[in-house]
């Protein structure tokens, strides 16, 4: 079997094999008896007298700074210093986040004569212990003159305020449609909608934090909670105007972060730059308060979709159009739009196909990638327009889509969206899906309900979604590598340039090593996260860690056996060709003669027996599925009640199925909670409403059931396992399955569409205004 | 003021400021680490230990609401060589558990909810852990792992 | 995060805990289970300078039958009411209500008189106690007077005791045979109640429609005077002043106020 063909999971895995298997993990044991290190745990004796940072941020939307008043501040106990914009020498002048964005539309790592969102941070006041920083961040006085503030997109476009006046409008960030025609001459139907996709809170369970030290090296140590430490090595370089060199980021244990934590905010800078101002460690750990307006947000789409068809059901023509908040500092939310626009047709085969996009600036919280970024909300828009499209022709939604879907590839193509994608077979979840849900008997039962007329009404939902994991960047193709050792001691250490914060990799990497050298799993430890031991890595995101640092591993363990056999040869005085992997002692034999043999330890005495190798990938890889979701809704109260939610996730070959489970509930749950209950809410003057985790809705373990998963493998020819990415599966296809599914609990009543979340009011008002309109045009 | 308690089985004293939450007791001046704050507003129950045998969660109270009071955390549950108890267990076997940030309180909630109901019900397990959130599991193999610690417990006792 | 700092004293019984209060003034708040103040206090919503710990003031922790009342310590917990025999048998609705508030820790912890006392128009056990036409007792330095539950709470987070009392028992009348319900409206099981409903004896309490719990007196009337649970249900709403905010406006409110109280009607009569 060359290194390099397709394989599922059977294939790879010869009898007895460990991949495939539900293993369990190997970090548990830690976990679960004296708990991670998370930074907010750190001991670290460099660390030792640290000052502890406590932020004031700005209460107000859109101000200017008219004072700082530090007097009474800097007389409170504990008061250690307090720094203002103004302080900050030798900081550079920060740069747009993403070519491409105007060069004005930067934030500073404390806010400079304007503040421009609730919770900009504005000054930074240093204690010597944590009690101590709240009491004196009271203390501080500073006093703003208010500007109007720009919270609707609405306002946004029109520019009548402009929250950077040196550049000519709100708009950071947009790509124009080039059709000139009218993408929907000759379609016999044609229906228009304008869809939300909300803001989110990312809200993993460990907020931020960082801590740093200066080194009489003149290095600067940072221990951040990451999504890769190299990315974050690189951002905070940038920040502060140092050299790569001069900056080691050391990854503690991470408490989730789903898409929020790459890179480095500018509180991260700031504890970085205060450490060598002070000539101390600097430590900080915002509150969930601090973190709710302080974290980017996820999501934050206006969609317009326009799809036009036949009669007979088949769709001609689809148009997006999206208009992207980016907040008040465009990250990469400003930039997502172009994923969305890319993956705008889905799994349809759609001739005529239109997308365009303007992401713009508010005085809110800057966007960032959350669970998906980008793909959830291609999906959600089309998944509710061929529901549209279904319900304007009075067909059934699956049939319809059966009617629209590609029909299943093993060889790439590009689709209209200009996405290669590799593998896949549409029909095959659709009907996989339908059946497992027992799709004839929901709608039976919801035809029963009708009738009788029952206050509760049943709604199905469906989504069948295809995404886009383990793109590469501007450097080049997907890429990660890997580095494998086998100690004399018979031990193993992997180095990986991923980042896991939950997902297993310490397991799986693992797994993947032993399958080649026989080493068991408990004698292997992976490393990751510390510049100085892994310098290169694309960190954990946008679902690429096992079909790039996984193949890596696999790849750099098959290597590091040719490097072994090299040795053993000349050892043993045998010919290469005779020798084989012996798991049974974790070495090499001569074929037929295993008392001829040698371990991999023992070829590690005299020089280190080591690879590190980079495994390459042709592009990204795009893993499908389809989805059910069944609600109960309350017509009197507008109540909608998740009752079962059936899913398939084909993201080709599974290594662990215990952790692959396990990442599509983490999914489905997310995805489920953006359709029924979370969402962000500002008022008119920019004031968050929902900033704790009391008055944000975040999703708790009686909102959900438990899920019902169906598995199929289509392995992919882009790298040897066959894996594409799972992690954001469940984000993608649930929003859509469950939102559909409520507005399918109503479309007996004339609702046709209900935006998310599906709150008991916003049913509510949705029934009444469709009895009203049928009363009205009856 | 002078706080004096059982934490895990030992007994400690120790000089406290009233305000002193009984999550950071723990966590700074006992060094036990392993429960951890996820909020500030009672809600998420990542901070979950067992005061004087009930589950609370501890930054909504006090050390010195605890004098004379013992407390266990996570750290006080395995065996004296590390082996895991039934809870325990079954939320590594369940993988009930990715980054681990709500582990500890929902450990702790879940040894107390079996405590009170040994043998629930999948609804039961549901609104005894409404108290404790989770962003990464989507709960379903939480609810598994209390079902297994719930069947090995009763196996254990008879 | 972390609250002011304060000073602590801890109160031995209730007359102890009386002499404190008058000793510390209004700067002072009383500490029981502490999860009404202490999460006030850790957004710095609230910042007494004195904490008065009634935790351990075992008196006001009895739960018995007297003089034909139901008669619960203000020190009782949620949990402990929730559990009681006696008060399942007794009075019902209160126990069901008890088991509602909050998740499993909280309960452990929460006061039934710190949940009265601290009085916000949206918790269950206010709602509840109007409904049961309780009487709550307090202890000042001048001695004990009665207050009925239709004349303790006030508005937000206000009520009708003195800054130098402290709540010390509950009483509420039997509830004999005869039907009582509770509907709780949430968006999430363990948040506060939207809108809730809390009826026993033909009485009906309403939370979160005004800025003090109400009873729903109009389809109280209609009760009374013979209509069916659905026609009384229909004033559900009136005399009611019910707010905005993030879950619902004040239509919706009213709405749900009928709904809720057409459901809780039906299900206590059985």
């Amino acid at each position: 079997m060359s290194a390099n063909s397709p394989m599922t999971a059977s294939e790879t895995a010869p009898v007895g094999s460990i991949l495939g298997t539900r293993v369990q993990r190997l970090e548990d044991p830690e976990f679960l008896t004296r708990g991670a290190t998370y930074t907010e745990d750190l001991t670290d004796e460099r660390l030792t007298g640290a000052a502890r940072l406590t932020l004031v941020r700005s209460p107000l939307a859109h101000a200017r700074i008219t004072g700082i008043d530090l007097t009474a501040a800097s007389q409170a106990p504990g008061f250690v210093a307090a720094y203002t914009a103004a302080d900050l020498s030798g900081v550079p002048p920060q740069r747009p986040m993403m070519p491409g964005y105007p060069e004005s539309m930067v934030q500073p790592l404390l806010a400079d004569e304007v503040v421009r969102y609730v919770g900009e941070p504005v000054v930074a006041v240093l204690t010597d212990d944590r009690y101590s920083g709240e009491d004196v961040a009271e203390l501080v006085e500073v006093d703003y003159d208010p500007l109007p503030a720009v919270v609707t997109l609405t306002d946004a476009l029109a520019g009548d305020t402009l929250l950077f006046p040196a550049a000519a409008s709100n708009v950071c960030y947009r790509k124009d449609a080039e059709a000139a025609e009218d993408i929907f001459a000759g379609c016999e139907v044609v229906t228009s909608h304008e869809i939300v996709n909300q803001r989110v809170a990312v809200a993993p369970l460990e907020v931020r934090a960082a801590a740093a030290v200066w080194g009489d090296d003149g290095r600067l140590t940072a221990w951040v909670p990451n999504q890769g430490a190299q990315g974050t090595q690189r951002q905070l370089a940038r920040m502060l105007g140092l050299d790569k060199a001069q900056v080691r980021v050391i990854t503690p244990a991470v408490g989730g972060a789903f898409g929020a934590k790459f890179g480095a905010d500018t509180e991260h800078a700031l504890v970085g730059w205060l450490a060598r101002q002070l000539g101390r460690p600097v430590t900080w750990v915002e509150t969930r308060s601090e973190n709710m307006v302080g974290m980017t947000h996820g999501r934050a789409q206006l969609q317009t979709v326009t799809i036009g068809g036949d009669r007979s059901g088949r769709v001609r023509a689809y148009r997006l159009h999206v208009v992207q908040d980016s907040g008040a500092y465009p990250r990469i939310g400003a930039l997502l739009p172009s994923l969305t626009a890319l993956m705008a047709p889905g799994v349809y085969d759609i001739e005529r196909l239109e997308t365009s996009f303007v992401s713009v600036v508010t005085n809110t919280t800057p966007i960032g990638a959350y669970r998906g970024a980008g793909r959830p909300e291609a999906t959600a828009a089309i998944e509710r327009a061929m529901d549209l499209f279904a319900t304007e022709l009075g067909l059934d939604p699956a049939e319809v889509r059966r009617r629209n879907l590609l029909p299943a590839f093993t060889e790439p193509f590009t689709s209209k969206g200009g996405a290669k994608y590799d593998s896949g077979d549409y029909p095959m979840a659709l009907e996989k899906v339908l059946a497992a849900a027992d799709y004839p008997a929901l709608r039976a039962e919801q035809a029963a309900r009708r009738e009788r007329g029952d206050v509760r009404q049943l709604g199905i939902g469906l989504s069948v979604y295809v995404e886009i994991t383990g793109g590469g960047d501007e450097s080049g193709p997907p890429n990660e590598n890997a580095t494998v050792e086998v100690h004399p001691d018979g031990t193993a250490t992997i180095l990986t340039g991923t980042s896991p914060h939950g997902q297993g990799h310490a397991t799986v990497w693992a797994m993947l090593a032993s399958e080649q050298l026989g080493i068991p799993l408990e004698k292997i430890t992976v490393k990751w996260g510390d510049t100085d031991l892994v310098p290169r890595g694309g960190g954990t995101g946008g679902s690429r860690s096992l079909q790039q640092g996984g193949a890596a591993v696999r790849q750099a363990a098959i290597e590091l056996v040719e490097l072994a056999r090299q040795r053993a040869a000349e050892q043993l005085e045998a010919n290469p060709d005779d020798l084989v992997v012996d798991h049974r002692i974790a070495g090499l034999a001569v074929r037929g003669v295993p008392g001829t043999a040698i371990t991999f330890a023992a070829l590690a005495e005299r020089e280190p027996l080591q690879v590190r190798t980079v495994f390459s990938a042709p592009g990204a890889t795009y893993p499908f599925g389809a989805h059910v979701a069944v609600v109960e809704v309350d017509t009197e109260t507008g109540k909608a009640e998740l009752l079962r939610l059936i899913a398939l996730d084909d993201a080709g070959t599974v290594i662990n199925p215990l952790i692959a489970e396990g990442q599509r509930h983490g999914g489905l749950a997310q995805g489920a909670a953006q359709a029924l209950l979370e969402e962000v809410c500002y008022d008119p003057d920019g004031n968050p409403i929902t900033t704790t985790l009391a008055t944000y809705p975040f999703l708790s373990i009686t909102e959900v059931p438990s899920f019902e998963l169906v598995t199929t493998e289509t392995p992919t020819s882009y790298n040897p396992l066959g894996a594409k990415g799972i992690g954001e599966a469940g984000t993608i296809g649930a929003t859509p399955a469950v939102q559909n599914a409520v507005v399918d609990a109503l479309a007996h009543l004339g609702v046709r569409h209900v935006d998310m979340p599906t709150s008991a009011q916003r049913v509510w008002r949705a029934i009444r205004e469709s009895s009203a309109t049928e009363r009205t045009s009856g | 003021m002078r706080l004096s308690l059982r934490v895990n089985g030992e007994e400690r004293s120790d000089e406290v400021e009233p305000r002193l939450l009984l999550a950071h007791y723990l966590r700074d001046v006992c060094g036990l680490t392993a429960t951890n704050l996820g909020c500030d507003t009672t809600s998420c129950g990542a901070c979950t230990v067992h005061l004087d045998g009930e589950s609370v969660k501890s930054c909504t109270v006090l050390a010195v609401q605890c004098d004379g009071s013992s407390v266990t955390t996570l750290e006080g549950l395995a065996g004296p060589d590390g082996s895991l108890n039934p809870v325990q267990q079954a939320f590594r076997s369940e993988h009930a558990l990715q980054c681990g940030f709500c582990t500890p309180g929902m450990v702790m909630a879940v040894s107390a909810l079996l405590a009170e109901h040994p043998d629930p019900t999948e609804q039961q397990i549901r609104e005894g852990l409404e108290g404790n959130l989770c962003r990464c599991t989507g709960y379903h193999n939480i609810v598994r792992a209390a079902q297994a610690a719930a069947a090995a417990l009763s196996a254990e006792q008879a | 995060m972390i609250p002011a700092p304060f000073e602590y004293v801890r109160a031995s019984s209730v007359g102890h805990a009386v002499q404190l209060l008058a000793e510390h003034g209004e700067d002072a708040k009383l500490l029981a289970g502490g999860h009404s103040l202490l999460p006030m206090m850790k957004l710095r919503l609230a910042f007494p300078s004195v904490l008065i710990d009634i935790g351990r003031v075992t008196e006001a922790r009895t739960l018995k039958v007297d003089d034909g009342m139901v008669s619960i310590g203000a020190l009782v917990r949620h949990s402990e009411l929730a559990a009681s025999d006696l008060l399942r048998g007794e009075a019902p609705l209160l126990a069901r209500v008890a088991s509602l508030v909050g998740d499993p820790q909280v309960r452990h912890r929460g006061t039934i008189g710190g949940s009265l006392a601290h009085a916000d128009p949206a918790a269950d056990l206010p709602a509840a106690i109007v409904a049961s036409d309780g009487v709550l007792v307090a202890q000042g330095p001048s001695g004990q007077r009665q207050i009925p539950a239709g004349e303790f709470f006030l508005g937000y987070y206000e009520t009708a005791l003195r800054p130098d009392e402290l709540l010390v028992e509950i009483r509420v009348p039997r509830t004999g045979p005869g039907g009582w319900h509770y509907e709780k409206f949430v968006r999430r099981a363990n948040d506060w109640a939207i809108v809730a409903v809390a009826t026993v004896a033909g009485r009906i309490a309403l939370a979160n429609m005004a800025s003090r719990p109400v009873r729903a007196a109009a389809a109280e009337q209609a009760l009374a005077s013979g209509a069916g649970p659905a026609e009384a249900a229909e004033l559900a709403a009136e005399g009611t002043e019910p707010i905005e905010d993030l879950n619902a406006d004040p239509e919706f409110r009213r709405h749900l106020a009928r709904v809720l109280t057409r459901r809780a009607l039906l299900a206590a009569a059985g």
